[in-house]
Order: structure tokens, then sequence, then C-alpha cells
């Protein structure tokens, strides 16, 4: 076994961004742009599919998921940006934890997030979830489920209207495109 | 009235039930006060005799004042008579109150809950888990002197994967709002006392 092959192949010999650089790239474009081929950086052509198509886990908890389902239906249409609620965590990119997080589910919550499979992201939906909210002093609610799961967005409100999570939806995928990496994390 | 007269009479007839005390709150709502003793069969009565089909609802209260601290509350409804009744059984944490599932069998989770809540005893009632509070839970949080947040809270814990319970740890004290609105409790707005004076001088003159 090469020793290379547990670490990554970076080409060391890369040409610096300038006018030689551009000169090769433009070079090789031109050649085979006439044979029907489209040249792109790779981890922006994931970034761009996984912005794409983030598929969100259903986890509506309790009132937020109303104005969750609203940002679903025809008004705002989700599906524009090809967010299509599933029923299964493996189908799932993000989590959207829309309402109250209470002791109780709090476990439920946790295995559906490690069910997910990587790249996965969690946005916050509503007061509770952000940092429990109304229900901060209760017993029995969860302050946060930042305590449970890593938080990607939040979307504040109480609850946030269907605009709110469209703009929460639409933060996330800059964030996607900002730092989203094809190595492993 | 016809309506109050015929609660009346009601509550009259009502009140030949062994050991009970009726009486009319708010003008419209027939109040039954029950020893414990015979509710069983206190409640056959009323659902055969008097036609109280349904249970509405059973609940709880807590009176930490009184010496019997407890009280099961059930509403019934008569819907072929149009008519509601509500009863009252006092109790404490260590008397049990007869269910009534034997009556009403939709009374096991009302029973449930009332014990999950408050403690509350229901003999004769052969499924008493609790019902809404958390896997595992101790004490009866509607109580009174039950504190607000709680003795545990949850967190992930990344080394333990899993998530864990602990003392509950509040990152911000519990603030005493208060709740003077302006439009309710204040009759001056703050800065606004030289223009609230002009009008009621203004007002006099």
């Amino acid at each position: 076994m090469n020793e290379n092959t547990d670490t990554i192949a970076w080409n060391r010999e890369h040409l610096a961004p300038g006018a030689a650089q551009d000169a090769v790239v433009k070079g090789i474009t031109g050649e085979i742009e006439d044979k029907g081929f489209v040249v792109a950086n790779l981890d922006k052509v994931v970034n761009w599919a996984r912005t794409g198509s983030l598929w969100p886990m259903t986890f509506g908890l309790a009132c937020c998921a109303v104005p969750m389902i609203h940002a679903y239906m025809a008004r705002y249409d989700l599906d524009r940006f090809g967010v299509i609620p599933r029923g299964s965590p493996r189908q799932s990119d993000v989590m959207i934890v829309a309402g109250t997080l209470t002791n109780k589910m709090a476990p439920a919550l946790r295995k559906v997030y490690d069910q997910m499979s990587e790249p996965r992201w969690v946005i916050s939906m509503g007061s509770c979830a952000n940092g429990g909210g109304y229900y901060h002093y209760s017993y029995s609610v969860v302050r946060g489920c930042d305590r449970i799961v890593p938080v990607d967005v939040y979307v504040p409100g109480c609850p946030p209207t269907a605009e709110g999570l469209v703009y929460g939806i639409m933060q996330l995928q800059k964030k996607i495109r900002r730092s989203g990496t094809i190595l492993r994390g | 009235m016809a309506e109050n007269e015929t609660l009346t009479a009601l509550g009259e007839a009502v009140a030949a039930l062994p050991g009970a005390r009726t009486a009319i709150e708010r003008g419209a709502e027939l109040v039954l006060t029950l020893p414990r003793e015979g509710l069983v069969e206190a409640m056959r009565r009323l659902r055969d005799e008097f036609h109280f089909e349904q249970l509405m609802d059973l609940c709880g209260t807590d009176w930490p004042e009184r010496p019997l601290r407890f009280e099961v509350i059930y509403n019934l409804l008569s819907l072929s008579q149009n008519r509601r009744i509500r009863v009252v059984v006092a109790t404490d944490a260590a008397t049990p109150v007869p269910s009534i599932v034997s009556v009403w069998p939709c009374a096991t989770w009302y029973e449930r809950e009332a014990w999950d809540m408050y403690g509350i005893v229901f003999e004769g009632q052969t499924d008493l888990r609790r019902l809404l509070t958390d896997y595992g839970f101790e004490g009866h949080p509607l109580r009174k002197d039950f504190p607000l947040t709680g003795h545990v809270e949850v967190r992930y814990d990344e080394d333990r994967k899993q998530v864990v319970y602990e003392p509950v740890k509040l990152q911000q004290d519990f603030r005493n709002f208060d709740f003077l609105s302006p439009w309710e409790g204040l009759t001056t707005l703050p800065g606004d006392e030289k223009v609230h004076l002009n009008r009621i001088e203004g007002g006099k003159s």
C-alpha cells in the first residue's frame, strides 16, 4: 500500500491564479467545449447540487410545523429550491427542528439526527427550538435544541413566518456554498 | 328563570345521594361534592338514574393549605337532557380515590394523567402508569410544591454518545416580570405626567 492513499493527493505544482493560468484554462476549455463538454470546479458543482436538493427531515414538533407546512405549500413552494420533505432520516440532508423540544423527545431527536447520512445540516426553527423560548424555565423542555444536536441556522420568531423559514433555508444554502467541501468531515 | 329552576330541582334530586352536598356556582353550574366512600355507586346512579351518560373530563386540583389537599373533579355531560354537572371529591396524597373505570372506561387515561401530575392514587385502576411526563420522571409536576424548573435537564454528551440527565443549572435566573399593562394598570405613562395633569385640570376649569 502506498503511504499516500490515506492522505489527499494535492497538485503541488499548480499555477497561481493569473494570466498564465487563465491561458491554460481557456485553451483547454475551448478545446473540449467544441466536443460538447462543460468544464467546472468539482467542489462548486457538488455544492451547487447540494444547495439545489436540500431534502429536509420532517420534524414538526409543535405549532412551528404550521408555518413550515405553509413554506412547503403552493404559495412559497419550497419545491422550487429542490426542498422536498422526506419521511426518512436516511434520505434527508437537513433537519428542520420546528417546535418545542421536550426532554422526552430529546433522545428520539438525537437518534434521528444520528441516522441521517452526512453531510447533514440542522435548522432550528422558532424560539422554543432556539433556546426554550416561552418554556425556558419549564421542567420538561430542553433549553434549546443545540444542547442535543449541532445547529447551523437559527430562525427566530414565535412562530417564524413562512418567509422567515424560506430565508433561513436560503441562508443555509449560502453557508453550504461558502463552506461546503467534498472532503469527508 | 325556568333554566335555574330545573337546575335547582336537579340539585335537590342528586343531593339525595349518600353524603352529597350540592351548590350552584356562577348562577348556572351545578357542583356536587361527594365523599370518597361509595363514589363508584354514586357515579353509577348519576349515569343510570340521572342520565349523565358521558364523562367529559377528570382532573385534579391542589390546595396545599387544606388538610385534604387534592380534589378530583369529574365533569359529566348528559346529552339526552342537555345538562352538565361537576362532581368534586377531596383526598390527600396517601388516601386513594375509588377508580370509576367500571362506570366509564374512558377514565383510564384521565386517572393516569391525574396520578402523573398530582400523585393522586386511584384504587381499582389496574394501569396506573405515567402518561405525559418523561420516562423515569420523578415527582408530580402540577403540585404546588414542585419547582417550576424541575430537578433535571438533558443534554447530549459527546463522549458517551447519548443524551444524559443532569441537575438543573440555569444559565439565566428566573426573571420576575411585572405585568403592569400600560393599557390597564398605568393611567399615566412615564414622561406623560404633565399632559395627563393638564387633561384633568383642563377638564375641570
